[in-house]
């Protein structure tokens, strides 16, 4: 798979390496501030709450981030996306059980299953487009599902359990939950990074004119099932990373993370947040896993209250929050109309 | 031998019909509308639930739940299609999808909620209990009217929107609704009155199916999945199409229990994979 990125590259926009007075510049934008506030709030979460709640937060605010790079960019809904999800997961336990790797290299194994799985249902899903594009992908997503009910090494209906954490690169043990916290937001700020970079980029650029006019980015000469394949599997490998981190933290691979309810759960938690925006998806993540930790008790209330969740984003507010909150920002202060 | 192979063939030809009768309408519903109806496998399962309700509580039998069932869930369809999917027109069709999935996830909550995982048995109707020995094989009454009569709506359907005004009508609307409504036809109506039969379809293909399968909250969504699937094989857009895929891979899939029953569950899905390798636009459809 060669890049088709470095071939043909828009006038738009090609980052630049930052010299000095660009630097400055960049140090004194209020963006610039407002990353660095949230890596700092990043660095100071396990002791604001819960580690684990905090690295489950992350874990699918990673999975929705690298789901929005396919549906906010290149226009691409995905209804299958817990099968990279759930089986990196699942590559991940077996690695550590079976395989006894450490978790550095079992996590990378399990990105690597989802990347090529992504890979083979890319170059098939993409054949179509729109809306058989979503069907195909929850087919594909239903046949691992089946696949993981029927293997032995499963563990079928009780999930893979008993992954122990082990030590990262042989020395820090995960066991401990800060160390373990500062692993998985490494993991999130790198697979986050790459997403934000990847937006930014030539590469992404070309993503966002398929998704508006798809013949029209065809006519001038881009290669557009390579880009929309790239763009998946580089979406299916980092939805991987976050499975393989929550089966690393959780210390499981359940069933619930292959099933189509966790496909829908990160279409939500992407047009919650904001679909096309860096930072919604992240908060969608947090909100969605915050009401199905506090509705834990409520049954089938929450898939109840998801739905209605779902209906109310597409009825009234399909920008998502940070859509919404970024909107009237540039109304009001930078005078945009709209 | 032959009695279990004839037995599964018979299993596939069962699922085949309600798969060929979902498949039906969502082509209905998608053909007009532009929405790819999540909510039909929901929508089944509350034909199926409205039948066992009725039974239990107010003692309507098959035969009028036949009738009632979908006619009050054709009802409830029109009124989401007017109050809830109308706001949706002239968007991207995903969010046709996306709205649908959200009203899914609101009907199969509150059945799961007020009727727990397990599943209820809708009794066979007493016209259509035992069965009549063919020979080869036991052929169960009520298995063959299922297979009749979901071949008799199919091909009721067929005729009316390939054969009449009023599908000529609908045929025009799915090619182009602007035109149509130019010409002087109600199209908003025509929306809400496909998308509320299209419902009504689900629902009876759920009343059918009550007295074959358990009555489960959540018997409608896996089984939308393979009916999507069994879509992307068939190819959007051809009626006849989707029916005699349906058929044919509820056949393939009971084939599959027979001779190797591990790849039942995912045959269709492994088939889908075939199809889009070699014919994309599936085996019906048109590329658009």
């Amino acid at each position: 798979m060669t890049a088709p990125a470095t071939r043909d590259t828009p006038s738009a926009a090609g980052p630049a390496a930052v010299d000095g007075p660009r630097l400055a510049g960049r140090l004194r934008s209020p963006r610039t501030w407002g990353w660095g506030a949230l890596v700092l709030l990043g660095l100071a979460a396990p002791y604001l709450v819960y580690p684990v709640f905090a690295m489950n937060v992350l874990c699918l605010a990673l999975f929705a981030s690298a789901f929005n790079l396919l549906l906010g960019y290149a226009g691409l809904l995905s209804f299958g996306h817990a099968a990279f999800l759930g089986a990196s997961a699942y590559a991940t336990g077996a690695a550590v059980k079976l395989a006894g790797l450490p978790p550095e290299l079992a996590v990378l194994c399990g990105t690597s299953v989802a990347a090529l799985l992504g890979w083979v249902f890319g170059s098939l899903a993409i054949r179509r487009s729109g809306i058989s594009f979503a069907m195909i992908t929850l087919g594909f997503a239903q046949l691992v599902y089946f696949l993981v009910v029927q293997m032995a090494w499963t563990g079928g209906e009780d999930g893979l359990q008993g992954i122990s954490r082990g030590r990262a690169l042989g020395i820090v043990d995960l066991a401990e939950p800060h160390r373990m916290y500062y692993f998985v937001f490494a993991a999130f700020l790198a697979g986050f990074w790459l997403i934000h970079r990847t937006i930014d980029s030539p590469f992404g650029h070309v993503l966002r004119a398929i998704r508006e006019n798809e013949p029209r980015a065809l006519s001038l000469g881009y290669a557009v099932e390579s880009y929309k394949l790239v763009a998946f599997v580089l979406s299916a490998a980092l939805s991987g990373l976050a499975g393989a981190l929550k089966a690393v933290v959780l210390q499981f691979a359940s069933l619930s993370d292959v099933h189509w309810h966790r496909s829908g759960e990160v279409i939500l938690m992407t047009l919650l947040g904001g679909m096309g925006t860096p930072l919604g998806p992240s908060v969608g993540a947090l909100l969605v896993v915050s009401l199905e930790n506090y509705l834990v008790d409520a049954g089938s209330w929450v898939t109840v209250i998801t739905g209605g969740v779902f209906v109310l984003c597409v009825l009234v507010f399909r920008r998502g929050i940070v859509g919404e909150v970024r909107a009237l920002v540039r109304r009001s202060f930078l005078g945009v109309a709209r | 031998m032959t009695q279990a192979l004839f037995g599964q063939l018979l299993v596939g030809l069962i699922n085949g019909s309600f798969y060929a009768l979902l498949s039906l309408g969502l082509a209905i519903i998608f053909g007009l509308l532009d929405v790819v109806n999540f909510a039909h496998g929901a929508q089944y399962m509350m034909g199926a639930f409205a039948a066992w309700m009725g039974l239990q509580y107010l003692g309507i039998g098959y035969w009028w739940a036949l009738l009632l069932a979908p006619a009050a869930m054709g009802v409830l369809g029109a009124a989401v299609e007017r109050l809830l999917l109308r706001r949706l027109r002239g968007l991207d069709p995903l969010y046709g999808l996306l709205l649908t999935f959200g009203l899914t996830l609101i009907a199969e909550g509150l059945f799961h909620q007020a009727y727990g995982n397990s599943g209820y048995s809708y009794p066979v109707p007493a016209a259509l209990r035992g069965g009549v020995n063919l020979g080869f094989m036991y052929l169960p009454l009520y298995r063959a009217w299922v297979v009749a009569v979901s071949l008799v709506v199919c091909t009721a359907s067929w005729f009316v929107i390939e054969r009449t005004r009023l599908g000529a009508y609908l045929r025009a609307g799915t090619e182009n609704p602007r035109l149509l409504q130019a010409f002087g036809v109600n199209v908003p109506l025509m929306f809400t009155l496909t998308y509320g039969f299209g419902v009504a379809l689900a629902a009876f293909t759920g009343v059918m199916a009550a007295p074959v399968y358990q009555v489960t909250p959540l018997m409608g969504s896996s089984l939308i999945i393979v009916v999507f699937a069994v879509v992307v094989i068939g190819g959007m857009g051809s009626i006849a199409g989707s029916i005699v895929t349906g058929l044919g891979l509820g056949v393939v899939e009971g084939l599959t229990r027979y001779l190797y029953p591990e790849a039942s569950s995912v045959v269709i899905f492994v088939i889908m994979a075939l199809v889009l390798l070699v014919r994309p636009a599936g085996l019906f459809g048109r590329q658009r």
